[in-house]
Formats: C-alpha cells, structure tokens, sequence
C-alpha cells in the first residue's frame, strides 16, 4: 500500500498542449523521465519478455485491467528495439477469416483511442489502406474479403482503377504495366502509426502503474519446479522468481521457448524496409501489393515508408540482400512510376517469425505459468494493442480471452488452421 | 545476396537457389502409425535455431540438387555444405 | 555581397570554359569543373537551403557527400526532375535549373521560419505530448499541418523517362576510395595481374590530393603524382577504374553495391542514355579506404551561412578557386584547421582571428600559422554569431574550466571556418559487420576485428596524414593481393596532430542559445540533454527521439558530436552509451537504378504460347495467369464479355470451340519406378492405370490441403504425362523433386518439365470428332477405340501427337498435344478444318463457365489453401488401399473431417436473372446485422448460356447435408435466396462427354 501511494503521489506528469507551452517558458526544464530505470526486484507476480510494444502493452493492460501492478517486463536491448521500430507502421483489419479480423478489428478499435489513452501521441492515423489487385484472380480473393469484412462489421469497400486513382493520385493505373490494375479493397479506417510512440507510450503508462521496466536485462533461462511450472527467469541481471512468464520476444521466440524446452512451429526470416529521402505530402495512404510485393505510405515526416519481402532463408542478422530491396523498388516504380527519381535514404532489417499457417500464436503453452504471443510474420505491428490486450487477459486468467481462443498451439495438431496466406494463394 | 558453394557446382550466387528449410527432417517411414502429437512435430516443429542450422538448398538453376548446408544464422557464414543423405557434419575441433 | 569569390587564379576548375545555370530562376556563371555549391559559393551566394524543423537560412557545410545544408532540386524537364541533391555534389552544366527547398515564398524571405520563434515550445518530441484533443482533430486539422511543414524538396509528378542498367561483377580486390590510400592500395593490388577494380565517389580519383597544395610525393606534387598512378592504373588491362560510383552497400559474403552516375553530370545526353549504373560487385578481398569526415564544432548559432568546415574550404579553394569570404575567423580544436588558415592567408584573405579550443597546440602546422603572423587565440571558444542571412561577427571566448567562459570579444568576419577533427568514415566496415573498437586517444570508433574478407586502410582507420595513409594504403592492397612487394613513399608534407574535439563547446549564453548537433534536422545540444533529463539513454532511443542523425545525410557530420554531448548529459563514457547501427546506403540511391530495367513488360517475364500470336490477330483479351497472358475471351464486333462468353458457350456446346490449353503445366514422370513415385506422390491410385489411359489427378501438401490437380496420362509402363494448373507447374515440379531427392532416392524416376515443348490444343464440341477425322493419322478417334479419359499417339498434319480424349467442358472433347514449333500450323489447320462445322475460339472465361456447369473445380478458386479433397468432393479420387501419400496422415487429423467442414456445393438463386458476385458470403439465417454468422462463400459464378439462368458454385459449411435448403446471400441490397444443389448443372449424367 505504500508503495501504491509513492506512485500515487509521483503520479504521471500529464502530456498536453498547456505542459508543454509551460515547460517552454521554463526552457523545457522540468519533464521527467517518462519511465524510471529500475533495479530488478527478486521476485515479482508476472514477467514479460520483451520490451516491444507488444510486451510492454501486455504490461499495461495486466496492470491497468488486472491489477497486477508487481509485475516487469524484461528487455535484452532498448525497448521498442526489434520489430516494433523496425516495421512500416501499417494498421489495418481487412483479413478473410473470422478469427483473424476479429483479432484485428480488436486491435484497431484499440488503435482509435490509444493516444488519449497513455496520453502519448501514437500518431495513429487512419489515412486508408489500399490493397491493389492485378489478376482476375487477385479480383476475386478481395471481393471474397470485402464481402466477409462486411458481414464482419469490418470496413472494406471494392474501388475500380478509377476510384483507386482518385484516392491516390500518384498511382499508375494504365495498361502500359505488367500486371495493369484492375481495381483495389480500400479500408478507410486503416492505415499508420508512430511505432516507438507506441512502445514508448506503453512503458510510460505501464511505469506510471507501477510495472518496472529493465532494459539491457536479457533471459538466459527459464526455471520450472518439479511439476513443469514456471518458478523463475535466469537473467543477465540475476535470478528473478515468478510465477507467471509472458513471453513476447518476436523473432527470438523460438530461442526464448526452447529455454522452457517447448518447440513451436516457428521459423525467423530477415524481412526489410527502406525509406525515401523526405519530401513534401505527396502521398496520401497507404497501397499494398500482394501480387507485385510492395507497400508503401509517406510518414508525417515527409518519408515514403517501403516494405520489402523476406529473404528465403531463416537468418538472425537483422539484414538481408540487395536483391530483395531491388524486387520492391521495381514494383514501387512500376506502380508509380514518378518516384523512379527519388532516393533511398535509409535501409533496415528485422526478424519476423513465421508460423506455417501465417497467423499468429496468442495462448497458453504446455509449460504451465509460460505464455507466448509469437508468429506475427510480417504484420505484428498492427495487432500490438490487441494482442497485447488478450496476451494480459491470457495471463491473468490462465485461459485465453475468446478473441485469442482459437489462437493456439495446438490448432497445428489438430488441423483448425487458420490460413490467411493459403486463402490468398495463386493458382489458376 | 549469398554465395553458396553448392557441393556439385561450386560456389555460385543466391540467386540460383532455393531454400529448402531444415535439414535432417526424414519424412517418417509409416505415417499412418504415428500419434497426432509425433506427427505434428514432423510437419510443423522446427530448430530455428541462433547459430549454426544445417538446412536445405537446391540449386534450381544450376544442377538443380538438393543439398544441405550448415550456416550461422548469427552471421549468414556458411561453415559447410554437404550433399544429401549425408551426416551433418560434426564440427568438433574442426577449427570453425 | 555581390562581388565574386572567385580567385584569380589556381584551383582545377577550366577557366576557360564558362557555364551558364540558373538558381531560383536567376542566371549564374560558374566554371567547367565546378559543383552547383562551388559556383554559387563564387557567385556570392551563401544561402543555398532551408532545414527541415525550423526552417532556418542555412549555407553549405562541406564539400562532398557529407552535406547536410545546401540540398537542391535539380530539374531537366517536367519528367527528370530530382529533389534533395546536395549542390556539394551536383556538378555543373551548362543550363543546369536548380532550385532551393521547404521555403515559402522565397529563399531568403520563408514565412516557415516563424517556427525558429516558437522553437522554445516545440523541443525533440514535441508532438508525442500534444495534438491529441480533440481527438478528431488529428486527421483534419493536426497532422495535415504538420506534414505540410514536414519534407524537404518537392516528388517528382511525371514518369522518370531515363533508363537504368544493372551489371555484376568480379574481381579478386575492390578497392572503395580513390584518396591517396585507395590509390596506394589498387597501385600494390594491381602488382599481381589479379582483377582489381577502384571505385571513387567524386567526379575524378585523388581524394584530399585533389585539394592538395604543399604535400610532395616521391617529389611530385600531389596532383602529379596522383596523374602518374591514375594512368598507370589506367593502362593496366586487368584494372577497372570507376568515379561518380558510390559504394553505397556492404552485403554478405562480400558483396558491394555500387551506383554509378553516367550521365546525370551532363548538360545534354545522348537520347537514351542511361543515367545511372547499378554494380554488384563481388570481391575476393575488399580494401576500405573511405577516409574521414570533419567534424564541426558545436557551439551557439553554428549554423549561420558563412560557417563552414575548415577543410572544405580549403576545397572550395585549392580545388575549386573559390573563396570562403574575405575575413574569416577560423574557430578550431584540431590542427587542420590552420592549413586551411594558411591556404586562405597565401590567397589574401584576411584570417581576423584563429581561436583553438585547446589551451597549448602545437606542431608544424600551428608554428607555420605563427610565423605566417596569424592571430591566434589559444583557450579560446567560439560562443556564438551574427548576422542574418550570413555570419558578419563572431563571439570568441577564453575557455576558464569547468564549463565557464570568460569576457567574450567580437570579431567582424564574412565566413567561419570551423574544425573539430576528422572521424572515420567506418560505416562500410560497419554494414559489413565489423566491430567497432572506441579509441581512447583518437577519440573515435575503429574498425576493429573483421566480419568479412576485408581490410580498413588510410584515415578511415585512424591511419592520418598523407605519409601514413600511403604506407598504409600500399599495405592494405598489397595484403589484400597476397602479394610481397615493397614500396616506400617519400613523402614532404607537413602533418599535424590528429586528435581533435568532440561534442558541445562551452558558452555563456544561458538556455536560449542553439548550438546544433545536426544541421539539417535542426537537433540541437538542448534537444539531446531533454531526451537525456526524459529518461533515454539509449542512444537509439535518443536518435529517435530527437531524430539526430537521422536527415538525409545519416549522422554524417553529427553522430560523434551527438555521442559526445549525450556522454556528458549521462556522465557515462561515450563506449559505455553505444552506437547506432550503420545501415546501407552509405549516400542515398535512386529508386531508379535499384529497379533497373524492370518496367512494364520487363518487369517479369511474359509467357506466350505459340497460338498467342493468331489469337491477337483474331482480337482476343487477355489475361494475367502467372507470367502468362491468357486469351479470356474472343469478343466479336462491339460485343462486351458478358455477350463474347454467352456466344462462344452455346457453340461449343452446341458445335465445337477450340481452345489454347498450352499454358498447363506439363512434366515428363518416367522411369522403372515412375508407377510408384505416382502412387506416392497423388492422392490417386496408378498401378491399374493402364497404358493410353488417363486419369484425372489431384496433389496435396503433407499438410492434407489440395495444392494442385490435372490429368495424367500414361503413355507406357515407366512414363507418364502429368498436366498441372497453369501457375503451378513450378510449384509443382519442385514439390515433385524435393519428395524424389529427399525422401525417396531409392525410387529410379526422371522428372523433366515439358510445359515449354508441347501446344496443346483444346477441341470441344459435339462436332469435335467430325473436325479431326481428316487431319489425323494412325489413331481411331471413334468412341470405342478412343473413349472418354484415354489417349493415343499418332500424326496429325503430319506432325507426331500426343491426342488425349479429354474434356474440361462436360463435351465430347480432344486435347492435342504437338511439338511446340507446330503448334501454330496444326491449330490453324483444325481452325480452317472446323470452320464447315461451326468452330468457334474461346477463352479462358467461357472455359470457366463451361466447367462450372459440369461443377469441375479450379484449383485456386474453388480451393484456397485450406480444402481438402472431400471438402471439394473429390473422395472418390482417393487411391484407398494404398497405405500412404503425401497429405494422408494429415488427412487423419480430427479438424480435417469435421461434418462442419465447408463443402463444395451448388447454388441456384431463387431469381434466375441474379448472377451472384463471386466472394459473397453465405447465411443460414436473413436478416443478420455484423457480425454476421457466416457459414461459406461463392467461389464461381456465371450466367449459363445452355442453362438460361444463372448458377454459381459454393463453399458451404456442411453443405452436402443442406443440399435442398434454401440459404442466403447478404448483399448491401439485401439477402439473396439460393437453393442448395448439386454442382453438377448440366447433363449430370455424363451423356454428352462420351458422344
């Protein structure tokens, strides 16, 4: 109860137009540390792994919703350090299957209020996204999407070529293309956000309710008692004891699962992104391209933000070839042709976690007191306030919110799986 | 872009190869006798591991071999190359 | 200031040869030899941009790619238009337009710089901590204001019309920097007659020797000397030599990007020139000697035009004949400075006071500089500027300790040179995974064990100065070669202390000054020590809090400068605080050259058949299918789709159609074991499959889903003729020889693909047999001797056969197999012989149709990845008794015959005339409001000619329990109700496939 009232008391210093003009007059002199740089404490009720947004909102909602306050959340680097301030920020909801728009529909209704929420300017901003199709084929796997989104409560609207112009003017939609467009699924309330806002948001607000947040403190062992549960992290930073482990580690899942000896049907890919040098608005949403493989949105900062595919092979370094940014760059200049001129400023890689079926793992593992959230693929970003949401739920009630449920292990075994990359495959 | 040294070819660009994921995954002899949970291993559990991962590649537009290979995945180096249906290399005092 | 800055003589520009340009609309002279930076520097132009935050007036910086200020459009034309280029490295042409950036109305008048006024209430981060109420306000009111401030120069609006090349290339040593090193480097690599290939990135090799002046080598000047071994490299055949070539990406296994500039340097090329020149080098070895970049100094007001770094003017001078100003005041903490002090002192410029941060310099070069009579002011800080527009007074203070200054004195001056000391450009040694070491006495990170085949050499490792950078250099490229020769430089230079200062200057001028950190994203120490009081202490939390570092020229000038002030706010060690990663490109690359020639049909490979081109003649629309183009339908006179499919359906239903199915994939199974590697492989059973049979063949994944389908053939014991879907053949193959090499070398099989070999010719129809009957030979086409699912080999029109009796269309039907190069021939001879019997030509659309009507699938339509045979009632397929194939046992698993499974199924709607959309969902019960609970989904739907009505085929949750149920199709319009069915919609007892 003490400590409860120090927090209390040291209580959130509040972000807004008026703190910021009153700082101003006093040379921006007074904020404090938006997180406190905590020792670990020996023991504590749950621990995430992972300081990404996604681990670091599991904190928050365990904390803000289940009033697990003793609880911490472990990273190996900097927060927000891995995929979270490696991505192309997309948020959208627009998938095929029940069980997936469902999960991200969560997700963006989350992403609506989450800057008032931690009272962190995400940037969330929801400029559309625009999935372009090029094949018979592609026109018939959207309207499928469009149809189910709908009778989902999900916004998904069918454009012609002409209508995906209008919306974004940049777009090639002649037939002198390789694969001409012949029209787009537009979900409006998609589209970006500011990603290390969002993991800074999290860890400030988790902090302000008291989750310690220790960074530079990697796991190197999990801890189970005689009957398979959890009982404690070995770490860099010493032994921490808990009953409870969420893990959120991204990439490195398999390696952090297999300290707890649990394999999963994972494998790590180097995925990349490039930037542009800025310039001035000139792109107004967000397009993707399932079939060409490209995606591209302009930041606030006036950068156009491109996604490339994944290398072939599984690979940890954080980088990738040549050849896989050359690919994206042709169909970016392909779709638009103009932008042939510009540049590429900046070139990143990450490591992105692939289940078989493309979806993601929310759920209890068979270690009991472990919880993953993994196989996020080349799309966690977007799900980070919902997964994180249900991971929390998961944790504190040992069972899986019905927004995760499906979202199993054990669906591998049994054959419920949930393929949203399978629906979208090409053959003819 | 790698360059990898297929065992029948030598070293050749990545561009001429596939990936065939991990290696030394046999494909059981009597499906239909294993439980779900020896199965499920087989098709979908995989290593993944950071370090060295003996996986598969296939020189598609080369000699068009699969072939294994052990590599960093730490570092992309490649410390061997082995034809199929051969050991993974033990790397013991092999001075990496 | 109007007058020119011109020197009258010296430099290597060609005084001969004016050239007229233009910036912001106004005409220029500048010389042959200049940069846009150099000729407007000499025009008397000093502000050449804005930055990014607070839009202030800002001068160049530097002289090469390290600038961060002075960025330009560049425009041609509407089309060739580039923004950002820094003017540091836009060489002159004649009537080259360059504009100014992220200003409004003017240059030197920006209505944006009002922002530099408010810059006390919008510090790093800022907008993390307001515009969040109204919430509704940030689409419409906040974010569209802050991008409009946000991004430098303007897109380009029109298609780059300019051409881009791709090359790759080998060589045993790359040497990347043409500098002294580099050069020394590719002289000994060049000894033992290996592949040597020296990239530079400036318009000529040389580096620092091009603005060299005092430095004799082997008793050559240092642009002599740099002459003879440019040309002696030159002549050596083995020796690529490659300038305006940016080495901008260290990739695995020594794999080094390079994008050469070809013509964008010239003022008219040559039609369809290309512009630039995309290099994958691989390397054996790869010699580093990128050098250094100076650091400025950090203290207030910094960044006023006029400041500029202390060896970029000697550039600006020795290279370009172009003088700072007229009275300079050179602020330093590093010796190099007072070369350039000397060299401007030698060209009659005024050097009103040399303040060196460092309380006792010493060495050669600060004892020319006092013998010289240079006023130097040892202890001293620069602690701020005047002038707006342009620097006219510099503030010099005596450095007391501890953080204070003393009384400041005022010196007038038009230019501020300024020098910290050099840090080494390590960031390809960086991207190829080097470690980084700090270095205590350098102050500076140092490559330091190798990641790759590759070593540093030259300044680039903290190898300064130009006698060490040769030995070095020579070392480098000669360990590099493997080789042992020796060679010993002479070299007369005047060389001085390499250590200089890092991070912030002290000051007196309390918490409003703005000393900046990086220039052109306006960072200044403040920002970093909020980010610091704010709880970051990473130093990639701090960058991406306060974005230093991260403008378009990457941290070039300010990343140790930014380290060196953090290091002081966090009271940690600058090792202790780490780095942020090096990322490719080293200089940004045009999107255009990393896309090459991938444009339009380029873009993939276009697959045609030997038919395609009759088809185009006839008129027919095609379709994307993979790397193929498809003819969809053949639309006669003003006939839409819906008209061409309904006409090209009744006659061959009712006559005959002939089709272009050459684009199945096709693949030669042969061999003792072929029988068995079938059984294996297919759902389906082979072994009683008898020779000049054909059986109709699905594939699985192990996983259990259906991934392919197609009619096999078996031409003999050991050799069967395998027909995949259009886009699965690759796939398919692949699968095929992962499963034989991998799993079952045992088997003795052979796998070709014969997609390529073979047209294959559909023809469908009642009349089909009568139409064939004159041009084959050696085969019985009649219905007991070829009937349904069988196949023969014969001639037909003289050309060798493989004639399957197949059908996608529920009619009698023939697909004729024939050696592509006679494809065309025999297909316009059945065409004229079909022309009595009413033949018509058909696409891909009226196939789809017609195979719907008889409830075929499309894999890939009504499949999708997540079906199982019996999903698609293909049980029957099944090969039961054999004990295994690829996707049994997980067949067996308990999800995959779930009685909920979604089932292939027909729907008919209540209305005829409704043809439903394709991906509609299905409902059991009306009425749902989302979510909805959905139980299918329409795969195919069409109006059927034959049938008069529509029909459509579905994917229904237990839909082969429901067949006679009426469900429903919600549509924005409202529910549609449809009959469950059959598939099969016409002539569902198969009378007319046996005709």
């Amino acid at each position: 109860m003490v400590v409860f009232l120090t927090y209390w008391a040291e209580s959130m210093q509040k972000f807004s137009a008026f703190e910021l003009f009153k700082q101003g007059l006093n040379g921006q002199a007074g904020w404090k540390p938006q997180w406190r740089s905590p020792e670990p404490k020996p023991a504590y009720d749950a621990v995430i792994i992972g300081g990404g947004g996604h681990g670091l909102g599991a904190a928050y909602y365990l904390a803000k919703q289940h009033g697990m306050r003793n609880i911490a959340v472990l990273e190996k680097g900097w927060l927000g350090g891995g995929n979270t301030g490696r991505n192309t920020t997309i948020i959208r909801s627009n998938y095929l299957f029940n069980e997936s728009a469902g999960l991200y529909d969560h997700s963006v209704k989350l992403w609506e209020g989450l800057s008032q929420e931690l009272n962190y300017n995400v940037m969330f901003s929801q400029r559309g996204v625009m999935m372009l199709a090029h094949t018979v084929h592609d026109v018939q796997v959207f309207k499928r999407h469009v149809h189910a989104n709908r009778a989902n409560g999900v916004d998904n609207d069918w454009l012609t070529p002409e209508e995906a112009k209008a919306f974004c003017p940049p777009l090639n939609i002649s037939d002198n293309m390789r694969y001409p467009i012949l029209g787009a699924a537009l979900q409006r309330r998609g589209g970006t956000a500011r990603h290390d806002a969002v993991a800074w948001g999290y860890a400030r607000a988790a902090d302000d309710l008291g989750v310690d947040i220790i960074e530079n403190c990697e796991v190197t062992g999990i801890v189970r008692n005689a009957a398979g549960a959890v009982e404690a992290v070995q770490t860099t930073r010493g032994l921490i004891k808990t009953p409870k482990i969420g893990v959120s580690a991204a990439g490195h899942t398999s390696v952090v699962l297999g300290m707890a000896g649990v394999r999963l049907p994972l494998e790590s890919y180097p995925l990349q992104a490039l930037v542009s040098e800025p310039i001035k608005p000139v792109f107004p949403c967000v397009v993707m391209s399932n079939t060409i493989h490209a995606y591209i949105s302009q930041s606030d900062k006036g950068e156009l933000v491109i996604g490339a595919g994944t290398d072939i092979y599984t690979s940890y370094t954080q980088r990738g070839g040549l050849h896989i940014s050359q690919h994206t760059l042709e169909a970016i200049c392909e779709l638009f042709p103009a932008f042939r001129r510009m540049r590429m400023l900046r070139n990143w890689g990450g490591i992105v976690d692939v289940t078989p079926d493309r979806s993601p793992i929310v759920a209890k593992t068979p270690v009991p007191g472990l919880y993953v959230n993994c196989g996020w693929g080349t799309g966690g970003f977007k799900a980070t306030p919902g997964a994180a949401h249900t991971l929390a739920w998961t944790i504190a009630k040992d069972e899986p919110h019905p927004i995760n449920a499906p979202f199993t292990i054990e669906r591998f075994r049994d054959g419920h799986l949930i393929d949203e990359a399978a629906a979208a495959a090409v053959a003819h | 872009m790698l360059l990898i040294t297929c065992p029948h070819c030598g070293p050749r660009p990545e561009l001429e190869f596939t990936h065939g994921g991990e290696a030394h995954i046999a494909r059981p002899e009597n499906p239909a006798a294993m439980n779900a949970e020896d199965w499920t291993e087989y098709l979908y559990m995989r290593a993944n591991p950071k370090g060295l991962h003996a996986e598969r590649w296939r020189h598609l537009h080369g000699c068009a071999r699969f072939f294994n290979a052990l590599r960093d995945t730490t570092t992309d180096q490649f410390v061997a190359t082995y034809a199929t249906g051969q050991p993974r290399p033990d790397l013991k005092g092999a001075g990496q | 200031m109007s007058k020119t800055l011109r020197t009258p003589a010296g430099g290597s520009v060609n005084r001969a040869k004016t050239i007229k340009f233009s910036f912001d609309g106004k005409t220029y002279q500048g010389l042959e030899g200049d940069t846009l930076a150099s000729a407007l520097l000499a025009n008397g132009i000093r502000v050449m941009g804005r930055s990014f935050k607070y839009h202030r007036a800002r001068g160049v910086l530097g002289a090469g790619s390290e600038e961060p200020n002075a960025l330009v459009a560049v425009r041609r034309d509407k089309a060739r238009t580039a923004p950002n280029l820094r003017a540091t490295q836009v060489e002159l042409y004649d009537g080259l337009v360059a504009e100014s950036q992220n200003r409004w109305p003017s240059l030197n008048f920006d209505v944006g710089a009002v922002l530099s006024l408010l810059s006390p209430f919008i510090p790093a981060g800022f907008y993390y901590k307001t515009f969040m109420w109204p919430k509704s306000a940030w689409d419409k009111l906040y974010e569209p204001n802050i991008r409009a401030a946000a991004g430098l120069g303007h897109a380009p609006t029109e298609a780059d019309p300019d051409t881009y090349l791709n090359r790759f290339a080998h060589c045993e040593i790359l040497v990347i920097g043409g500098g002294p090193a580099g050069l020394a480097a590719a002289l000994a690599a060049s000894e033992g007659g290996e592949r040597v290939i020296l990239v530079d990135e400036q318009c000529e090799l040389g580096g620092s020797l091009l603005s060299a002046t005092d430095a004799l080598i082997d008793g050559q000047s240092g642009r002599a000397w740099r002459d003879a071994v440019v040309a002696k490299l030159a002549a050596n055949p083995k020796v690529t030599l490659m300038t305006r070539a940016n080495a901008f990406g260290y990739f695995a296994h020594n794999m080094i990007g390079v994008a050469e500039r070809l013509s964008e340097h010239q003022a008219s090329p040559a039609k369809g020139a290309p512009r630039e020149r995309l290099w994958q080098i691989r390397a054996r070895e790869v010699v580093l000697a990128t050098g250094a970049i100076e650091r400025p100094l950090v203290f207030p007001d910094n960044d006023r035009p006029g400041i500029i770094l202390a060896d970029s003017a000697r550039t600006y001078l020795n290279r370009y004949g172009v003088l700072p100003g007229r009275r300079v005041v050179v602020a330093t903490g590093h010796d190099e400075a007072y070369r350039a002090a000397l060299d401007l002192h030698k060209a009659g410029v005024t050097i009103a006071a040399i303040a060196d941060a460092r309380p006792n310099p010493k060495g050669p070069l600060v004892e020319a500089a006092r013998a010289a009579g240079l006023p130097i002011k040892t202890g001293y800080a620069i602690t701020g500027t005047k002038g707006t527009l342009g620097v006219t007074e510099a503030r010099l203070s005596p450095i007391l300790g501890a953080g204070r200054v003393g009384r400041p004195e005022i010196v007038a001056c038009d230019s501020v040179l300024m020098s910290g000391g050099f840090t080494p450009s390590v960031h390809l040694f960086s991207q190829s995974r080097g470690k980084l070491v700090w270095d205590e006495t350098l102050e500076t990170y140092l490559p330091g064990q190798s990641a790759e085949a590759e070593r540093s050499a030259g300044a680039c490792r903290g190898q300064f100065g130009l006698a060490k950078a040769l030995a070095d250099g020579f070392a480098a490229g000669r360990d590099a070669a493997r080789l042992t020769v020796k060679r010993d430089f002479v070299v007369q230079a005047t060389e001085g202390d390499p250590k200089g200062v890092v991070g912030a200057m002290p000051h007196d001028r309390g918490n409003g000054a703005k000393a900046f950190i990086d220039w052109q994203n306006d960072v200044t120490t403040k920002d970093l020590k909020l980010a610091v009081r704010e709880g970051f202490q990473s130093i990639e939390h701090i960058k991406r809090y306060t974005t230093t570092g991260m403008a378009t020229d990457q941290g070039k000038t300010s990343n140790l400068n930014a380290l060196g002030v953090i290091s002081d706010a966090l009271d940690r060690p600058i090792p202790q605080i780490g780095l942020t990663t090096f990322r490719m490109p080293y200089t940004p690359v045009t999107f255009g050259v990393l896309a090459g020639m991938a444009r339009g049909n380029l873009f993939d490979p276009v697959r045609t058949t030997p038919i395609h081109d009759w088809a185009v003649d006839k008129g027919a629309v095609f379709e994307d299918v993979s790397l193929w183009k498809r003819a969809r339908f053949f639309p006669q006179g003003r006939e839409d789709m819906e008209a061409a499919v309904r006409r090209e359906c009744l006659a061959v239903r009712s006559h005959c159609g002939i089709f272009d199915a050459s684009t199945l994939g096709k693949i030669e199974v042969v061999g003792p074991d072929a029988a068995e590697f079938m059984n294996r492989f297919y759902i389906n059973a082979w072994t009683k499959l008898g020779v000049g049979k054909c059986r109709y063949g699905i594939v699985c994944r192990e996983d259990g889903f259906v991934t392919d389908d197609g009619v096999v053939g078996r031409m003999s014991q050991d050799r069967f003729h395998v027909t995949t879907t259009t886009g699965g053949a690759p796939r398919v193959l692949a699968m095929m020889e992962d499963y034989l090499q991998t799993e079952w070398p045992d088997l003795d099989v052979w796998l070709t693909s014969t997609t390529e070999q073979f047209a294959v010719i559909a023809l469908q129809g009642p009349k089909a047999r009568d139409i064939l009957t004159g041009l084959v030979e050696g085969i019985d086409l009649s219905a007991e001797a070829l009937p349904h699912m069988s196949l023969a080999e014969g001639t037909i029109c003289g050309v060798p056969t493989r004639l399957f009796r197949v059908s996608f269309t529920g009619e009698l039907g023939f697909e004729i197999n024939v050696p592509s190069q006679h494809g065309r021939k025999v297909w316009e001879a059945i065409w004229a012989a079909g022309q009595p019997h009413g033949l018509v030509p058909y696409g891909t659309e009226t196939m789809h149709v017609l195979r719907a009507e008889k409830g075929f699938i499309i894999v890939g339509q009504e499949t999708d990845g997540t079906a199982t045979p019996d999903d698609v009632g293909l049980t029957w397929a099944v090969g039961k008794a054999k004990p295994d194939y690829v996707g049994k046992r997980s067949l067996a698993r308990p999800a995959m015959a779930a009685p909920d499974r979604k089932q292939l199924v027909g729907l008919l709607t209540k209305d005829p005339h409704i043809v439903l959309e394709e991906g509609a969902q299905v409902v059991v019960t009306p009425g749902q409001k989302a979510p909805m609970a959905l139980v299918g989904h329409v795969t195919s739907s069409y109006h059927s000619a034959v049938l008069g009505r529509s029909i459509a085929l579905a994917m229904v949750s237990g839909g082969r329990a429901r067949m006679g149920e009426t469900i429903y199709i919600p549509m924005p319009g409202g529910d549609i109700a449809v009959d469950v069915t059959s598939p099969v919609f016409y002539d569902p007892e198969g009378v007319r496939v046996n005709g």
